[in-house]
C-alpha cells in the first residue's frame, strides 16, 4: 500500500464521518484563527505606535523644561519651569558645539483664537524657526514655509495646518488670506500637508508662525524670551546618542548646573517612546497569544479524542484490514495521516478565517490588524504537528489491536 | 510485502497445505485458565475441502483463528504451506495472512464505504500491487464469482448472498494456498446459502484448498472430509463419499 493509497483511505474515512471531522477541524480552526488574529493585533498595534512616533520626525530628541524648585523646596511638575531659551537653541544649533545635531527647532505653543472674516477657530499656535519643517518631518501642500527673513523681522505670516485652514476658510487653497491672531492680522503664507494624528493630538490642526512673531506679537509675560520645547534632529540614527550627550552637556553648562540630578530640563529620545509603547503592546500580544495557544491545545486534545473514538468505532474495520494483511505499521500510518489531515485542514481553514478576520476586523474596532506571514505559515505547521502529535496515541492503539479481538467485537 | 507474492508456495505436492501438530491454546482470564484447544493434530492436503464441525465451545473458532494466523498457539507447531508460522513475528504473520490465506467471514466484513471492486482489491493493496493491476485482478475475481456487473456497487446495494460472493472474490484475489471460511452461510437465507456453497464446490473442482467451519450438517455434507471437534480435541475425522472430492489416500 503506497502513501497515496493510505492518504486516499484516510480521506475516505474523513468523508464518511463528515460531521465529526468538521467539528474536530473547527476546534483547530478556532485556535489557529485566534493565534493569527492576536499576533496580527499585536503587530498592528506596534506598527501603529511606531508610525505615530515616527510622524513626530526622524532621529528626534525632544528637550522639555524641567521642574521648578521653589525656595521652600517644593518642586513643580514636569515642564513647569520656563528654563529653555532661544539662546539655548542657538547654542545647540552650532556645529562646533554639537556636531551630531543637524537641526534645532525651538518652539512655543499656546492656544489662541484665530479669526478669519466671520469664522473663528481655536487652535494651537506654534511659534518656531524655519527648521521646524524638516525637524518635524512635515511637507507643504501649498505656498511656502517660514523663512529666516520672516524670523528676523518677526513678520506677521502664518502657515496653517490642513484642518485649521478648512475650518477657517472652508478650503486649503488659502494662501494670501488674512487671519487675525491675538488681535494682530497675519497673512497666510502656506498650508501644511496632512500628516494624521499622534495619539490624541491632531497634527493637522495647528497654525505655525515665526518664533519672533510669537514672542513679540502673541505671547505675554516671561514667555517673551523662553521657549517651551526644543526639537533637536540628530544627523543620523546612530548619531542619536551622541547628539543626546552633546545637547545634555551643553545645556547643563549653559544653565550652570553641575549636579545632573538637578537638571532643569528633560531630553526625551524618540526611540525610547517607541520602546515604551512597543513593550506595552508586546505584553498584550504575549497574553493574547497565550490564550490562543491554549485554545490550540484544546483543539489538539479534540483531535486525540476524536481519533480514539474513531479507533474504537472502527475496531472491526481495523481487525479486517489486519486479517487481510495490513501490517501494524500501516494501520498506525493510516490513523496518523488521518489525524494530521484533520490538523492540516483545520490549520488551512483557520489561516483563511484569520486572514479574512484581519481584513474585516479593523472596520469594527479601531485597531489595525497586521498579517504576519511567519505567524500564518507557523500556525499551519503547528496545526499539522498538533494533529500528528495527538494522533500518535490513538494510532498506536489501533496498530496494537489483536486482529481476533478486533474482528470479534460487535 | 511484495517480495514473495509471485513465488509459488515452497511445499511439494505431497506436502500438506496446513499441518497442525499437537496444537494447544490456553486462554488466561485473570487466574482462570481455559484450554480452548488441548492438542489438535490435523493435516490438510492441497485440493481438499474440509469442514470443521463442533458445538459452540468446542474450540472450533479458536482453531479457525490459529489456522488463519489471527492468533498463535500456546504450544505445538503449525506449518502453513511449508512455513512454520507458530514462531513468526507480527509483520510476518500479516504477510502470511495477506498472501497465503483468503478469509470468508460470517459477517461478510466488507467495508461499507468502498465499492465491491475496491473491497476485493484491498488485500492486493496491502501486497503492494499497482493500482491498475489491482483493478484488473479485482474485476477478474468478481467475474469469477458471477458479479462482473456489480463491480461499482457498494455493499449496501447488494444482497446478503451477493455480499458474501464479493467476500469470496476478495478471498480468491491473492491466489492463496488456503481459503478459510468461518460460518460463511450463517447469515444467509437458503437460496443464498446454496449460491455460496455452489461457489465453494466450484473452488474445490478448480483444485482449491478450502477449510470451512460450520455447525450446520447440510453445509458440512458438501465437504469431502469432516473434522469433528469437541472440548478442544478432534473426536472424528472422516472422509465422505461425496462425488468430486479429492481426498488423498
Amino acid at each position: 500500500m503506497t502513501w497515496l493509497d493510505t492518504l486516499a483511505t484516510s480521506l475516505e474515512a474523513m468523508r464518511t464521518h463528515r460531521m465529526r471531522s468538521a467539528l474536530t477541524v473547527l476546534g483547530i480552526l478556532i485556535g489557529i484563527a485566534a493565534v493569527i488574529l492576536t499576533v496580527g493585533l499585536g503587530i498592528g498595534a506596534q506598527q501603529q505606535v511606531t508610525a505615530q512616533v515616527e510622524a513626530l520626525g526622524t532621529n528626534l530628541l525632544i528637550i522639555s523644561p524641567g521642574s521648578t524648585t521653589s525656595t521652600t523646596g517644593l518642586r513643580g511638575g514636569f515642564g513647569s519651569a520656563s528654563t529653555l531659551t532661544q539662546a539655548d537653541a542657538q547654542a545647540l544649533a552650532s556645529p562646533v558645539v554639537a556636531p551630531d545635531i543637524a537641526a534645532v527647532a525651538p518652539t512655543t505653543s499656546s492656544s489662541q483664537s484665530l479669526v478669519a472674516g466671520s469664522s473663528n477657530w481655536t487652535t494651537s499656535v506654534v511659534g518656531t524657526t524655519p527648521s521646524w519643517l524638516s525637524v518635524r518631518a512635515r511637507t507643504m501642500s501649498g505656498g511656502a514655509f517660514l523663512t529666516n527673513a520672516d524670523q528676523a523681522s518677526a513678520a506677521p505670516v502664518v502657515v496653517l495646518g490642513a484642518t485649521t485652514a478648512t475650518e477657517l476658510f472652508g478650503s486649503t487653497d488659502v494662501v494670501g488670506q488674512s487671519v487675525t491672531i491675538a488681535g494682530t492680522p497675519f497673512t497666510v503664507k502656506g498650508v501644511l500637508a496632512p500628516s494624521g494624528s499622534t495619539g490624541s493630538a491632531n497634527n493637522d490642526d495647528t497654525a505655525v508662525i515665526p518664533l519672533s512673531a510669537a514672542q513679540q506679537r502673541v505671547s505675554t509675560g516671561t514667555s517673551r524670551t523662553t521657549v517651551q520645547t526644543i526639537y533637536v534632529q540628530a544627523t543620523s540614527q546612530p548619531a542619536l546618542s551622541s547628539a543626546y550627550q552633546e545637547a545634555n552637556s551643553e545645556l547643563l553648562a549653559l544653565h550652570g548646573i553641575t549636579n545632573t540630578t538637578n537638571a532643569d530640563f528633560t531630553i526625551t529620545n524618540q526611540a525610547s517612546l517607541v520602546t515604551t509603547a512597543a513593550s506595552v503592546s508586546k505584553t498584550l500580544t504575549v497574553l493574547l497569544s497565550g490564550i490562543a495557544a491554549i485554545s490550540l491545545l484544546v483543539g489538539g486534545i479534540g483531535v486525540m479524542n476524536i481519533m480514539l473514538v474513531s479507533v474504537t468505532e472502527r475496531i472491526r474495520e481495523i481487525g479486517l484490514r489486519k486479517a487481510l494483511g495490513a501490517r501494524p505499521s500501516l494501520i498506525r500510518r493510516q490513523f496518523l495521516i488521518e489525524a494530521s489531515l484533520l490538523g492540516l485542514v483545520g490549520g488551512l481553514l483557520g489561516a483563511a478565517v484569520g486572514i479574512i478576520g484581519a481584513k474585516v476586523l479593523p472596520d469594527f474596532i479601531s485597531n489595525p490588524v497586521a498579517l504576519s506571514m511567519p505567524a500564518i505559515f507557523g500556525s499551519i505547521t503547528v496545526a499539522l504537528a498538533i494533529g500528528l502529535v495527538f494522533g500518535v496515541y490513538p494510532a498506536s492503539r489501533a496498530a496494537q489491536l489483536a486482529p481476533i479481538d478486533a474482528l470479534r467485537s460487535e | 510485502m511484495t517480495t514473495y507474492l509471485n513465488v509459488p508456495p515452497t511445499f511439494h505436492s505431497s506436502d500438506a497445505v496446513l499441518s497442525l501438530s499437537d496444537v494447544t491454546k490456553v486462554y488466561r482470564n485473570g487466574s482462570l485458565e481455559v484450554a480452548a484447544l488441548r492438542g489438535v493434530t490435523l493435516d490438510v492436503q492441497p485440493g481438499e475441502y474440509v469442514a470443521v464441525m463442533g458445538p459452540s465451545g468446542s474450540g472450533k473458532s479458536t482453531l479457525m483463528h490459529i489456522i488463519g494466523c489471527l492468533d498463535v498457539p500456546t504450544a505445538g507447531s503449525y506449518h502453513l504451506a511449508g512455513e512454520d508460522v507458530s514462531r513468526m513475528s507480527e509483520n510476518e504473520l500479516a504477510d502470511v495472512r495477506n498472501l497465503r490465506i483468503g478469509f470468508v467471514f460470517q459477517q461478510f466484513n466488507l467495508l461499507a464505504s468502498m465499492t465491491a471492486a475496491s473491497n476485493v482489491a484491498l488485500p492486493l493493496a496491502y501486497a503492494g500491487i499497482s493500482r491498475a493491476d489491482r483493478r484488473e485482478r479485482a474485476e477478474a475475481s468478481l467475474a469469477r464469482v458471477g458479479l462482473a456487473d456489480r463491480v461499482s456497487h457498494r455493499p449496501g446495494e447488494l444482497s446478503g448472498g451477493q455480499q458474501q460472493r464479493v467476500a469470496v472474490a476478495r478471498a480468491l484475489v491473492t491466489e492463496p494456498a488456503l481459503i478459510l471460511a468461518d460460518e460463511p452461510t450463517g447469515n444467509l437465507d437458503s437460496t443464498s446459502t446454496a449460491d455460496v456453497l455452489d461457489l465453494f464446490d466450484e473452488l474445490r473442482d478448480a483444485g482449491r484448498t478450502v477449510v470451512l467451519i460450520t455447525h450446520e450438517h447440510d453445509v458440512a455434507a458438501r465437504a469431502g472430509r469432516i473434522v469433528r471437534l469437541r472440548d478442544g480435541l478432534v473426536t472424528d475425522d472422516s472422509v465422505q463419499g461425496v462425488a468430486g472430492s479429492r481426498v488423498p489416500s
